[in-house]
């Protein structure tokens, strides 16, 4: 859905009107790509999500059952955590946007002139995806722990309490997640103001509109599309994570994302109706919040 | 066709959504004798290794003519169970002929019927077992499992930071500590620490909800009032390593690994209310068929000349008596090391936290993550 975000014209009136069995054979094996391993687990995810335990059954034996409750139950036991999984998401997004808008618009437009330096600040984005997402992580860990450089600084300037961590915080996950997501937000914001017509902005200034009114005016409308796919690329993701927030990467006890509730009830409590209703309101949310995000955003054509 | 694919998705479906009981499942056929070969799942630390090599399986195998593939796929035991549960379920084979697990997944694995009944009369060396696990709850005949590794759980702490060392678990919780005490995931190992300090027998039977809902507490009080920096799995140790923390619950081998790797910086003493004592047990899963072969590998490393090898090169308790042995064979800098070599008087001042039934399996499990998530 958001990939369609790169895609210029209007792609619907471009479709071909003709029927064409090639094409149905051509689509065949995506739509059972589908089946297979989305519309089956999901299918699966929400069977499991109304199951009930068996009685004196083990541990982790569940039968079928309608067993609404477990919606209710996940919500009063953890709605903290889906409150705090959105909230680290969308702060995430919103930080990721304001560092990637000025770094894709200079490689976007202003580096246009010198095509290598673009290149080359592409692939610097770029560059974090060849290392895996856990080293990347646990490096950070290891730069933000209380004996780094980068805290002892801190604390030598006064701006940390001497008795004051980083890590476990809410402030490291959330920078974790910054960090991790920033090429989503980056590539495409990149994508779509390569193509922004500079000749718009020049038209602007003519017509005596300010810097900053040019840019919200014609250049933040422009690169609509871009910010949305990249805040979705974001948003979602950085909800569902689970390992910047774990305990053994940059969170604490305090900091439990959503993700990590249902890793522990699926591994190791084995409480899968619990995991599934929760993967499932994860969903839901997600669904919703992108949705009216879309659509307050006037860009529908996303959906 | 797109109906054909529907109805092969609905199956896949049914199946995917099964996590009801089965009928126990059955043993495979063994074939050892036909296939001199053997997958051996375990930890990582548990090699005796030199180098890159692999001393004591090599030498099994030039004895026995069987080929050893060992894997360190057990590096958690929920993530493992994780991944062949399934397959245990339906007596199919997991990959792996013999499996290292902690006793208390060995306890649920014995419980469902997903291990294989052992051959003892292949394994004479179990004669030499220590008495401490001849006869464990969870598995009275020894049948079904035996101990391959084990050690204490205590109190660890740094010696330039607290000269004067730690005697109890409350010693943790004092304020001049606050925020910089780490404890174990392990929930056996800090919850069984915490129940000691109260006074409860973790071996006994005499306890139950109450003792282990006060020692939840106890531990929530810590973790909210900021007096515990982590709970973490073997991340602890480096947290210590880094100075994060300078006392911590703990295992007697991880602060020999880092006293090893860093400087002699941290003592570790077993509380004077009482240690945990943890083992790990190896198991013969359901659907092996090499369960002669792997009767032959354990005899081989209970042999009591090789277990005390194993046990001076990986620091951790031999399940073999070797206690004549340690003082022949090994230099007394070595065996005097009362944590890899201990004396019946060693076990005494550590309980084992005693197998837990299902449903209290259930709801200990679910009350302690509501700790690690602050739920």
């Amino acid at each position: 859905m958001a990939f369609s975000a790169f895609a210029t014209g209007t792609a619907q009136e471009q479709a071909p009107r003709r029927k064409s069995k090639i094409a149905l054979l051509l689509l065949l094996p995506g739509i059972l790509y589908l089946m297979l391993f989305f519309l089956v687990p999901l299918v699966s995810l929400v069977i499991t999500s109304f199951q009930a335990p068996v009685p004196y059954g083990d541990i982790g034996e569940f039968q079928t059952a309608f067993k609404w409750q477990n919606y209710v139950d996940v919500v009063n036991t953890y709605g903290e955590h889906i409150l705090r999984s959105f909230g680290y998401a969308i702060l995430a997004t919103i930080f990721a946007l304001l560092f990637s808008y000025p770094l894709a618009y200079f490689i976007g437009v202003k580096a246009r002139r010198w095509p290598l330096l673009q290149n080359l600040m592409l692939v610097l984005v770029i560059a974090p995806f060849f290392i895996s997402f856990l080293l990347r992580t646990l490096a950070w860990k290891s730069i933000l722990s209380d004996e780094s450089f980068v805290i002892s600084g801190l604390k030598a300037l006064s701006l940390m309490a001497p008795d004051a961590h980083f890590t476990g915080t809410a402030a490291a996950v959330v920078f974790g997640l910054t960090y991790n997501f920033i090429p989503f937000m980056t590539l495409p914001l990149y994508s779509n103001l390569q193509q922004l017509d500079t000749r718009l902005l020049e038209a602007g200034s003519d017509l005596y509109s300010t810097p900053s009114k040019t840019f919200f005016k014609v250049t933040v409308p422009l690169s609509m599309t871009g910010i949305v796919s990249g805040v979705l690329l974001t948003f979602i993701p950085a909800a569902g994570d689970y390992i910047n927030a774990s305990r053994d990467f940059l969170g604490g006890t305090g900091t439990a994302m959503i993700g990590n509730v249902i890793e522990s009830n699926f591994l190791v409590t084995l409480n899968y109706p619990v995991a599934a209703a929760l993967s499932i309101i994860l969903m839901a949310v997600i669904l919703v919040m992108v949705t009216v995000y879309v659509k307050r955003s006037g860009t529908e054509d996303l959906l | 066709m797109l109906q054909g694919a529907g109805v092969g998705a609905s199956a896949l479906l049914l199946a995917a959504c099964s996590s009801a009981p089965s009928a126990a499942p059955t043993a495979a056929v063994d074939r050892s004798e036909k296939q001199k070969s053997l997958r051996f799942d375990s930890r990582d630390t548990y090699r005796n290794t030199t180098g890159e090599d692999y001393p004591l399986l090599e030498k099994f195998t030039e004895a026995s003519g069987i080929s050893v593939t060992y894997s360190s796929a057990v590096s958690d035991d929920n993530v493992y169970y994780s991944k062949v549960k399934n397959q245990l379920k339906m007596g199919q084979d997991i990959g792996a002929d013999a499996s290292v697990l902690s006793d208390w997944m060995a306890a649920r694995w014995i419980r469902l019927g997903y291990v294989q009944d052992l051959n003892l009369d292949r394994i004479p060396n179990l004669s030499d077992i220590r008495s401490r696990f001849a006869l464990p709850d969870n598995d009275p005949r020894r049948s079904l499992s035996l101990p391959w590794r084990s050690g204490f759980t205590g109190i660890a702490w740094n010696k330039e930071e607290l000269p004067e060392g730690l005697t109890s678990v409350s010693d943790l919780w004092d304020p001049s500590l606050s925020g910089k005490v780490g404890v174990m995931s392990a929930m056996r190992d800090t919850l069984g620490l915490i129940m000691l300090d109260a006074g409860v027998d973790i071996e006994g039977a005499d306890w139950g909800d109450s003792e282990f809902t006060s020692a939840v507490n106890t531990l929530r009080a810590q973790v909210t009032g900021g007096q515990v920096r982590g709970i973490k799995g073997n991340q602890y140790k480096e947290d210590l390593k880094s100075g994060k923390t300078i006392a911590a619950i703990a295992r007697a081998g991880d602060i020999m690994q880092i006293n090893a790797e860093a400087g002699d910086k941290w003592g570790f003493a077993i509380p004077a209310k009482g240690g945990v004592l943890w083992s790990d047990v190896v198991v013969i899963p359901i659907g092996s068929t090499h369960r002669s072969n792997a009767e032959d590998f354990i005899n081989f490393y209970y042999d009591p000349m090789n277990a005390v090898q194993v046990a001076a090169a990986t620091n951790f308790i031999s399940p073999v008596d070797i206690r004549q042995l340690e003082i022949d064979v090994l230099d007394e800098a070595v065996s005097s090391n009362r944590m890899v070599f201990p004396t019946p008087v060693t076990f005494e001042t550590s309980r084992t936290f005693r197998t837990l039934s299902q449903g209290e399996e259930q709801r200990y499990g679910a009350q302690y993550q509501t700790v690690l998530l602050a739920a």
